[in-house]
């Protein structure tokens, strides 16, 4: 039963009620009631209290492209597993992807998402919807159902939808049930078998390579087909420099797109392939330097709305193997905040910046609640140490899954509390 | 040489790996051990009592009896595993095969697979020193090797040489390690072939990209082609078999162009007709069965180097 919690002399970053200061923060009862002057709220008795000398308190961040596995790969992640870890990096809330086994394509699968995902009580869990029954690409899923059921977005994630008339349709249809369609870019003839970005390196590897037009190509028509349709789109994992400047483009003739792109794209570039590192194969791959810069500038001038991990969680059973063979993707829920941190003290972001990225847009993208402090809002809140150094080690990952390729990097920046709904789901030793 | 100098590797993965040292250490050594083969009792005791498993996840004829020929002559026990007949049919992985191997103890395994990196995978898992006998599009060291000791012996050095290579660059682990080893020995390699065979970033590895074939043997001292595979023509890289040869195939005017004394060489299996020209495979210029005699000569010696080397 979540009762009185006083969050005391933390810097309170609020974009959205235009706040950057210290300032105390009262829940009661799993809601924000006040925020105000340090020292001006009494300290109420049976309430917990929390000194926050030098942290950050900051709307729950929401992580809006995650793969939580259950149903189905329940050795990957379950629900319990990846919320929690969601939890550890200062997530209250996470967009789950539907290519679990059975695909979310089906209120069955989405009412078991989410009552799971309720026993769990570690995050909020928003379903994705498939786009296409079964995410087979033929024909589409049951939108009005999987709305009802407490979908908020649809996607054939993992893969793209190669029909074009498919995709306008599915952005028209979206639009009767209030649904965001989320692209998964990339025009499978070019990246077929890939493995890797193509350019020198993959060549030196002798690894397939997958270019970057691959993705670039459907990206345009994805925002052809918003412009045509007048329906929003929102691009997943944007990895391309060119796929960026088209996503600008767009924005300037008021095409209703948003975007996304993730921690990796801005941290590393294709040389942590080198080796054949599987833990660092992903779909969209690691880029060049070039790509790298311009997803740091795309966050920073707005092209980007959000930093979404892409959590991927996979098994050694899939990872360790011939670099072909091995399975995309990373998890990430638990190492965003320090990576995204990382620009804040290279200056390439500000604070009121990262807040935007990782929870006030993806509230507004999905339209869901969180993103702000408000007082009445529900008390989902993100405690930060921004000098908090830790070692990125297996025995530190809440996560079911190992596969990082930031293990064993000296980090900087930790979510040491975590609520959601007034109740702590994570708490860790706060240094004073 | 420095006589500080040691080989010093455990392991043979690829030509990148090997400083132009190493590479000058391995043809002295495979130059010392060819006169093995040509005697009449072709066997010297060097590696009596060493295991060495020759493990091929893809078909092959000469390399694996180039490799086991060699183990023989240096008196090493050798055990030959196919793919259809290992474990990984049955679905075990490749590393929990390879450590069932290595739990017999051997002292090298000599690993042909169509993955690339599976050498590398295999050498970090297990102790025993691995070859890589061919891995995906990677890399084909003992290939480069016995190509660079052919040379070298045909054209008493290889500094200052321009090598021809024509084909399929982007699938071939042989042009990568040739590129590799002959710009890291001194000559200067110019590759040439379609287009949608010329991967990118090619340069890097140390080659120049001729637009033309003709462009690319003009004034060569070696012209090598490389085995083009047949179901390349559904990918869609090239439209039929006859056009390649007709447009990118080895033939006398090809030759022609290069210097009067250029030599002729392929890897092997060769399709006549096709990459290459029957009359030019078998005339007076080719070069193709002295490379598969070095083959012997090399792998001898980098089985000597990497186990019995002190």
């Amino acid at each position: 039963m979540p009762g009185l919690i006083l969050l005391k002399n933390g810097r309170v970053i609020d974009p959205v009620n235009g706040i950057d200061q210290i300032q105390d923060v009262l829940i009661v009862d799993g809601r924000i009631s006040a925020v105000a002057p340090p020292g001006t709220l009494s300290e109420q008795p049976g309430g917990l209290v929390f000194e926050l000398d030098g942290k950050w308190v900051v709307p729950g961040l929401i992580d809006m492209h995650v793969h939580l596995r259950e149903p189905g790969q329940e050795y990957k992640e379950t629900i319990e597993t990846g919320t929690r870890a969601a939890a550890a990096g200062g997530f209250t809330a996470v967009a789950a992807m539907p290519n679990t086994k059975p695909v979310n394509d089906n209120q069955t699968v989405t009412v078991f998402i989410l009552a799971k995902a309720a026993k769990a009580g570690f995050a909020k869990v928003y379903p994705v919807g498939a786009i296409s029954s079964g995410s087979k690409g033929d024909h589409l899923a049951e939108f009005g159902e999987l709305r009802q059921a407490g979908v908020v977005a649809v996607t054939d994630d993992g893969l793209p939808v190669g029909n074009s008339q498919l995709m306008r349709r599915a952005l028209e249809y979206a639009g009767d049930h209030d649904l965001l369609v989320i692209s998964h870019a990339e025009e499978m003839t070019l990246s077929h078998s890939g493995a890797m970005n193509d350019g020198p390196l993959a060549t030196r590897l002798g690894l397939r390579g997958i270019p970057h037009i691959a993705e670039e190509i459907m990206v345009y028509r994805d925002l052809a087909l918003a412009e045509f349709t007048g329906r929003p789109i929102h691009i997943a994992h944007v990895s391309t420099r060119e796929s960026l400047a088209l996503i600008r483009r767009a924005k300037e003739k008021g095409v209703a797109v948003t975007a996304e792109s993730a921690p990796h794209y801005f941290t590393l570039t294709e040389m942590a392939v080198d080796g054949y590192n599987t833990l660092a194969k992903m779909n969209p791959p690691l880029r060049t330097e070039a790509d790298v810069a311009a997803v740091r500038e795309a966050l920073r001038d707005g092209t980007l709305d959000a930093i979404a991990t892409d959590h991927a969680p996979h098994s050694e059973l899939d990872k360790d193997m011939e670099f072909d063979l091995a399975a995309n993707g990373i998890i990430g829920l638990e190492t965003a905040v320090p990576l995204t941190l990382q620009l804040v003290r290279e200056n390439q972001l500000d604070a009121r910046r990262m807040v935007e990225l990782l929870s006030v847009n993806p509230a507004r993208i999905l339209g869901v609640d969180g993103g702000s402090l408000s007082v009445g809002a529900p008390a989902d809140i993100a405690v930060i140490d921004p000098e908090k150094k830790f070692v990125f080690s297996e025995e530190s990952i809440q996560s079911k899954s190992r596969n990082s390729p930031f293990l064993g990097w000296e980090m900087q920046g930790k979510a040491v509390l975590t609520i959601m709904d007034g109740r702590i789901t994570w708490q860790e030793p706060i240094s004073s | 040489m420095d006589s500080e100098y040691r080989f010093s590797h455990k392991h043979i993965l690829g030509l990148a790996d090997l400083s132009a040292e190493d590479i000058q250490v391995v043809l002295q050594t495979a130059d010392s051990f060819k006169e093995i083969s040509s005697r009449s009792i072709k066997k010297v005791p060097t590696l009596r009592g060493k295991t060495i498993i020759n493990f091929f996840f893809e078909p092959s004829t000469r390399t694996r009896l180039s490799f086991e020929v060699a183990a023989k002559r240096m008196s090493a026990d050798t055990f030959n595993i196919s793919n259809s007949g290992s474990s990984t049919v049955k679905g075990e992985t490749l590393i929990d095969t390879a450590r069932n191997l290595a739990a017999m103890n051997p002292d090298c395994i000599i690993l042909r697979h169509p993955r690339s990196g599976a050498a590398r995978l295999l050498a970090d898992h297990i102790d025993a020193s691995v070859i890589n006998a061919g891995d995906g599009t990677h890399e084909h060291p003992s290939q480069g090797l016995l190509d660079l000791m052919t040379v070298r012996e045909a054209k008493g050095g290889i500094a200052g040489l321009k090598i021809a290579i024509i084909g399929d660059i982007a699938h071939s682990r042989v042009a990568h390690s040739n590129i590799i080893g002959f710009s890291k020995m001194g000559a200067s390699v110019t590759v040439s072939g379609p287009a949608t065979l010329i991967p990118p970033g090619i340069e890097e590895l140390g080659a120049q990209v001729s637009r033309t074939v003709m462009e690319a043997v003009d004034g060569a001292d070696v012209i090598m082609a490389l085995r083009i595979q047949k179901e390349r023509q559904q990918d869609p890289l090239f439209p039929s078999l006859r056009e390649y040869a007709k447009f990118f195939g080895v033939s006398h005017k090809v030759v022609a162009a290069a210097k009067p004394d250029a030599i002729i060489m392929h890897p092997g299996p060769i399709n006549r007709g096709v990459e290459l020209d029957p009359k030019v495979a078998d005339g007076t210029r080719s070069v193709i069965l002295e490379q598969v005699t070095n083959g012997v000569a090399v792998r001898m010696a980098l089985i000597y180097l990497i186990m019995g080397g002190d």
